[in-house]
């Protein structure tokens, strides 16, 4: 009985997917399938090689101030960092009265309470605080964007595919539309052709315009491309601060997974020598106690 | 429970004398995974995934718990405490991978679990209680790990919880009342995100329960094994402490050596980089996808796109939850009297077909919903009823199985014993079983 209703169960689901594949080949077969506009401009992002790749991966503290500096002199008038404060500063290198100085002088004010009137203010940032956002919220963000939303970029390494190189990608991928790009994909008003983002046309104008934009505090040539580096890997950091750590522990861990994993196969084969080869069908059944075979070999 | 040969408990100390008279712990211990429970002696590796899965339960509900302690199930708070967790609790960011990626591991040996009842006939007579428990635990596990997707408050959290919920939506007249009261409201928010982690702290204490059950029953008569042969004598059998303590010990090693490489040094690969962004009701992901261990069964559900008397969205449901559910049937849809793939040579082809079809599915399922692989899905899909409903009925009344062994211990005396066997004593016939 079972068996008749399961068969009808399942001849009723083929014959149903069935029906929607023979549907969709027939679509598939006589309309005209064209690759996607986006499909056909996008790019993966460039091979680009970061300190922190692989599982014994660093951060380069050099690297992070200066991809710092760029944030600070470049990203951090549109992109707030709402998720690190200035006292994480003290984890790529800058000693506590740098850091201190840094909130002091952050550009844009944290909003607070007047003490005595308990109305609203601004104060100086303290290294206690978050990198304030530079918009009071989403419809001041917009209205100073063209109505496009300059996203939080604490987390935009881990939240975007590619990554750190999909961010370096994006940074130095601005060009001049193909000429072979379909009207309707042609940038609009406020828009840029970038081919690696994913609709091909971004919002943001290209931030690196210049070398020489930034002026390195440790004196490296601030290239566009070495900018666009620097700051991708201090978004790495920002996005996964516990990089290090993790890579650490982690080498800790399987070193001793392995040992461990060594010694419990070598206990595993001790324990089993015994059990290998059973007694001969000549024995006594009732002599054969597996039990006294495995305390034999401990 | 277990054999005439398996060895009584004798406590070893006055005081567990003292305790097993008074509260018979240590003997139930003894009994169910000590040196009085008999075993096959003849297991494979596959007979370690049980244990993993067990152990991966265990290591959920412990990095689940400190999580908690540190979480803030609200709307707006969710996103932020989970990377406070990442940046602030010391060592956080270890517990957060270690319960994402565990969520993961848990789901591969336990598919890997279930692949291998499937292959050996371990749902078969006398223990087809053990396996029905075993889907109730798969079902557990996903509602317990599709909340548990929702937590972080990220994008993919919010429009799966929407997408899944919406699935109730496509029951006719009362699907829409039915999301509403499952959410709490009309789209996921504050009262859906509480309450789903309300469950989410609850479902694996109910798994943990269910997996006893699951247990209890298996001891009744015992463990399957490569053979699918019935334990006879002694000599098929070896106690579990200490031989296969021992091998799990080693399988738990190798185990926690590809957890941890992962966790620790690929700790977002299984993930999607969506849910690193806030949920926000307004901006819909370009695809939504489920986690990973969900494909195959979301590959089904969007393998219908055709109104049949039903429509398209109500078929795709309907087979999603039937491909689960009709495992509950398994056991009367099987009847080959032989348990073991082993000795089934045309089931062990069409297996092997199932193996391939569940991995196309999950290949799928991860991909947007575009030509051609909608097509592959529904090929697949046709193939996994196919599989079950069509192939198995037919094939266990008809097919042609080889000679079983004569008993456990004489498959593992390979060459010494079988020479040394009487010509006269042909292997028992398969309906004997």
């Amino acid at each position: 009985m079972v068996r008749i209703l399961a068969f009808l169960v399942g001849l009723g689901f083929c014959f149903i997917a069935g029906f929607s594949l023979i549907t969709g080949a027939v679509t598939y077969l006589s309309e005209p399938h064209e690759e996607s506009v986006e499909h056909r401009f996008h790019k993966e992002p460039k091979d680009v090689a970061f300190s922190f790749d692989g599982p014994l991966g660093k951060y380069d503290r050099q690297q992070l101030q200066r991809g710092f500096q760029v944030y600070k002199e470049v990203c951090s008038s549109c992109h707030g960092l709402s998720l690190v404060a200035f006292r994480n500063l003290a984890e790529i290198g800058y000693e506590e009265p740098e850091v201190k100085a840094i909130a002091d002088q952050w550009q844009i004010q944290v909003p607070s309470v007047d003490p005595k009137t308990g109305e609203a203010a601004t104060r100086k940032a303290i290294p206690a605080d978050a990198f304030p956002s530079p918009y009071p919220n989403e419809v001041a963000a917009r209205a100073a964007n063209n109505n496009a939303m300059p996203p939080d970029l604490s987390l935009i390494a881990k939240a975007r595919h590619g990554g750190s190189a999909y961010i370096y990608s994006l940074l130095t991928g601005y060009q001049n539309p193909p000429g072979n790009l379909p009207p309707e994909n042609r940038p609009g008003q406020g828009l840029h052709f970038n081919p690696y983002f994913p609709n091909l046309n971004i919002a943001m104008p290209p931030p690196l315009q210049a070398d020489g934009q930034v002026t390195y505090a440790d004196g490296t040539n601030a290239t566009r491309d070495q900018m666009a580096k620097d700051i991708s890997a201090f978004l790495a950091w920002t996005a996964e601060p516990r990089l290090e750590n993790r890579h650490r522990t982690g080498l800790a861990v399987l070193v001793f997974l392995i040992l461990a994993t060594i010694l419990a196969y070598m206990a595993y084969q001790n324990i089993w020598a015994g059990a290998k080869k059973p007694p001969a069908r000549g024995d006594g059944e009732d002599d054969y106690s597996p039990g006294h075979t495995a305390t034999g070999h401990h | 429970m277990s054999f005439p040969w398996a060895k009584a408990y004798e406590p070893k100390s006055g005081l567990m004398r003292w305790i097993d008279e008074r509260l018979p712990l240590p003997r139930l211990v003894f009994n169910s995974i000590g040196g009085g429970y008999e075993v096959p002696r003849n297991l494979n590796y596959m007979w370690n995934f049980a244990v993993l899965a067990g152990f991966a339960l265990m290591l959920q509900i412990v990095t689940g718990i400190i999580l908690a302690m540190h979480y803030a199930p609200a709307g707006d708070l969710a996103f932020r405490s989970v990377e406070h967790i990442m940046r602030n609790v010391n060592q956080g960011w270890m517990l957060r991978y270690a319960h994402a990626n565990g969520a993961s591991f848990f789901f591969i040996v336990t598919y890997i679990h279930i692949f291998r009842g499937l292959y050996y006939g371990s749902y078969k007579a006398p223990r087809e209680l053990v396996w029905m428990l075993g889907v109730v635990i798969l079902l557990l596990m996903m509602a317990t790990a599709f909340m548990g997707y929702v937590l972080p408050w990220g994008q993919m959290s919010f429009w799966g919880a929407k997408v899944i919920t919406g699935l109730f939506g496509a029951i006719p007249l009362v699907g829409e009342p039915i999301q509403t009261w499952l959410l709490g409201g009309f789209a996921p928010d504050n009262a859906a995100l509480n309450r789903f982690f309300s469950l989410h702290y609850l479902l694996p204490f109910v798994i943990a329960a269910v997996v006893i059950l699951h247990i209890w029953a298996l001891h009744i008569p015992g463990s399957n094994n490569p053979t699918g042969v019935d334990i006879k004598s002694p000599r098929d059998t070896l106690p579990f402490h200490p031989y296969y303590t021992a091998k799990d010990g080693f399988g738990l090693g190798v185990f926690l050596i590809i957890y941890a490489a992962v966790t620790f040094f690929a700790p977002n690969y299984l993930g999607h980089a969506d849910n690193y962004i806030p949920a926000n009701a307004l901006s819909t992901p370009a695809h939504i996808v489920p986690e990973w261990y969900f494909w195959p069964f979301y590959a089904i559900l969007r393998a219908f796109t055709v109104d049949f008397i039903l429509p398209a969205k109500l078929w795709g449901v309907l087979a999603m939850f039937a491909a689960i559910l009709l495992l509950f049937f398994l056991p009367w849809i099987d009847r080959s009297p032989v348990r073991s793939g082993n000795y089934r040579p045309t089931f062990r082809k069409f297996f092997w077909i199932l193996v391939a079809d569940v991995l196309v599915l999950g290949w799928v399922g991860g991909l947007p919903a575009e030509e051609p692989y909608v097509m592959i899905s529904q090929l697949a899909t046709m193939y996994y009823f196919a599989h079950f409903l069509i192939i198995l009925p037919i094939l266990s009344a008809t097919e042609r199985t080889l000679p079983l062994p004569s008993s456990i211990a004489d498959s593992v005396l390979h060459g010494q014993e079988v020479e040394s066997q009487p010509a006269g004593i042909s292997p028992r016939p398969a309906a004997a079983e």
